[in-house]
């Protein structure tokens, strides 16, 4: 059943507010780079993968790989609140715990749900060509899609598998690049500036669109568009903002890989009402 | 009882042209086979797959990370690849991806890297591999092969297919001496004893395995009966055959063509070390890298022949109290 904007801007909001309850309780991970990502996540998990979380593994399903698996936590909440039996919700703040299947990067052995397991940057859309290019073989009509993060697009592999992508026409393949402009050590303009990065997916042969990655309406059309290009993959550069939803953490490079305090979580619940 | 006939030295395929044969029968039984390559398909004999099968046959040019991860993509969906490169560069240039997309999710990559050694000769250590023995075997999971030749490789290539998981398989460039009939049963982690012996035992893989036959036969003429086990897979060990060589034997040689360090020698030595401890000499390239040359005057010049193999037997004769 395709949801309204309104719908799917009730589900970011709590994902959101699951995403600090999270982190906070563990006292780790990455904030900001979840936030960025959520308003994609949901619709993918909500209102756009072809996929069934009572049957997982369908075979037939829509994959999702997190490349930037460093934003485990919201993928964790789209995951259980989409009703995955692995993901339970009533476990999200046992993250990065011992025991906790909420690892600190997405891990296959404790999820098995997962359609890849990621940490390492710039592996991801390697995974994602193999995914699609077996869906081919099989005939079947399985799309997979990947997030990578914009800092992740430095890394040399990336660059491979573009390559890769085009010259298989993978056209079942979709690459969304949250593009928040922030990585661990600042920003990505002062790091390793990747710019222009449309025209670089153009230039390796895919067909590429830019959007305000946090308008559910710009996404849901990138996604249409995407799935009626044929002969090449797609590449959605989203422009979003950095810790996405909570004042203190958006454009605050602080809150890439810090977790929030007590008081900054019950801060952000509030602003998350 | 007549003397048993001496070892001699018959060539046959190169292990790569193993590798490639088998995979095109493979190809034929299992439609869920699918190869990578990185623009080597006519040095790593994946060019008969391509030919056959150019539908499962996926270009994917110098560029062996994407192609190792790619191959865990198509495993994660349900396939069987087999990614192949030369072992310097299938390990080396992916190792990272060995790790996070194969080795940690364990997942049903097949890896075989060919012009392992020094006996690949002209081109010199860059494409030199006589690390990944060790490199491979430090990964969780991994299953670890390097056969003796063309039977064994066609037997083992067909049991890493069969196998849930992720393998690596290490063959060779040059025509390999022939050890084993086409009746040889082979199973992954159970290694060979090619002959009796009870006096020190050589184990071997690789083309080391024909000149560890050949040294036995050297040190029978001098009263040492020598057994010779071929270990065709370094991860798993096979435990109880080695236990079982320190226990009876008293005495290990370890002979293969990779680095000492970090190789199946070192292994094997765990292995003794925490079974029978007995007096263990090894094999091998030590801390250093090779040369240009031809693959017979390499293997002679860094002492990985049957004579290096029978002085290695006599130092531990001479240790054995």
């Amino acid at each position: 059943m395709p949801k309204s904007i309104e719908e799917l801007k009730i589900i970011a909001k709590q994902i959101r507010r699951q995403i600090v309850e999270m982190i906070g309780a563990a006292k780790s991970g990455h904030p900001g780079g979840s936030l960025s990502a959520v308003e994609i996540v949901v619709e993918l998990f909500f209102n756009r993968m072809r996929i069934d979380p009572k049957n997982p593994k369908w075979v037939d399903r829509d994959r999702f790989i997190l490349s930037k698996g460093h934003a485990a936590p919201v993928l964790y909440a789209a995951m259980a609140d989409a009703g995955y039996a692995d993901t339970p919700v009533d476990q999200l703040n046992t993250l990065r715990k011992l025991g906790s299947v909420y690892q600190g990067h997405p891990d296959m052995r404790f999820i098995p749900s997962l359609e890849a397991s990621t940490g390492s940057l710039g592996e991801g859309l390697s995974m994602a060509l193999g995914m699609g290019f077996a869906a081919r073989l099989d005939g079947r009509a399985s799309r997979t899609y990947v997030m990578t993060g914009d800092g992740e697009v430095q890394e040399g592999q990336i660059w491979e598998a573009a390559m890769a992508g085009a010259f298989h026409k993978l056209d079942n393949v979709v690459a969304i690049v949250d593009y928040n402009r922030i990585q661990l050590d600042g920003f990505v303009s002062d790091i390793m500036e990747i710019a222009p990065l449309a025209e670089k997916w153009r230039a390796f042969g895919w067909h590429a669109i830019e959007i305000d990655g946090h308008d559910f309406a710009a996404i849901e059309k990138a996604f249409d568009e995407a799935e009626a290009t044929k002969g090449k993959p797609t590449c959605i550069v989203a422009h979003t903002i950095k810790g996405k939803g909570v004042s203190f953490m958006e454009n605050n490079p602080k809150f890439h890989g810090t977790a929030p305090t007590a008081d900054e979580v019950k801060l952000a619940l509030q602003e998350l009402q | 009882m007549a003397p048993k006939p001496k070892f001699e030295i018959k060539l046959g395929a190169a292990t790569r042209e193993a590798f490639g044969r088998v995979l095109v029968e493979l190809g034929r039984e299992n439609k869920d086979i699918v190869v990578c390559d990185a623009d080597l398909s006519k040095s790593t004999m994946t060019v008969y797959f391509s030919k056959e099968f150019p539908e499962r046959f996926v270009s994917l040019g110098i560029a062996e990370a994407n192609m190792t991860g790619l191959g865990a993509g198509l495993a994660l969906a349900g396939k069987i690849p087999f990614v192949s490169s030369f072992s310097a560069f299938a390990m080396n240039k992916g190792f990272e991806q060995l790790r996070v997309c194969a080795a940690y999710p364990f997942v049903n990559l097949k890896v075989v890297g060919t012009h392992s050694g020094i006996s690949i000769g002209e081109d010199g250590p860059s494409q030199m591999s006589i690390e990944e023995i060790s490199l491979a075997c430090s990964l969780p999971g991994f299953v670890v092969i390097a056969p003796a030749d063309e039977a064994a490789t066609k037997a083992l290539v067909r049991a890493a297919a069969a196998h849930v998981g992720p393998v690596f398989i290490r063959t060779g460039r040059p025509k390999a001496p022939i050890v084993y009939g086409s009746d040889q049963k082979f199973e992954i982690g159970k290694a060979i004893e090619l002959k009796e012996g009870r006096d020190v035992t050589i184990i071997a893989n690789g083309l080391l395995v024909a000149q560890a036959l050949l040294a036995a036969d050297v040190l029978e003429g001098e009263g040492i009966a020598a057994r010779v086990v071929d270990m065709h897979t370094a991860k798993p060990l096979d435990f109880d055959t080695i236990a079982r060589a320190a226990a009876e034997t008293r005495g290990i040689v370890v002979a293969e063509e990779h680095l000492v360090d970090g190789g199946l020698g070192v292994r094997v030595a765990q292995v003794v070390a925490e079974t029978e401890p007995c007096p263990m000499e090894f094999v091998g390239i030590r801390n250093t890298y090779a040369e240009s040359g031809q693959p017979d005057e390499l293997m002679d010049k860094y002492g990985l022949v049957a004579r290096d193999v029978a002085a290695a037997v006599r130092r531990v004769v001479a240790r054995q109290s």
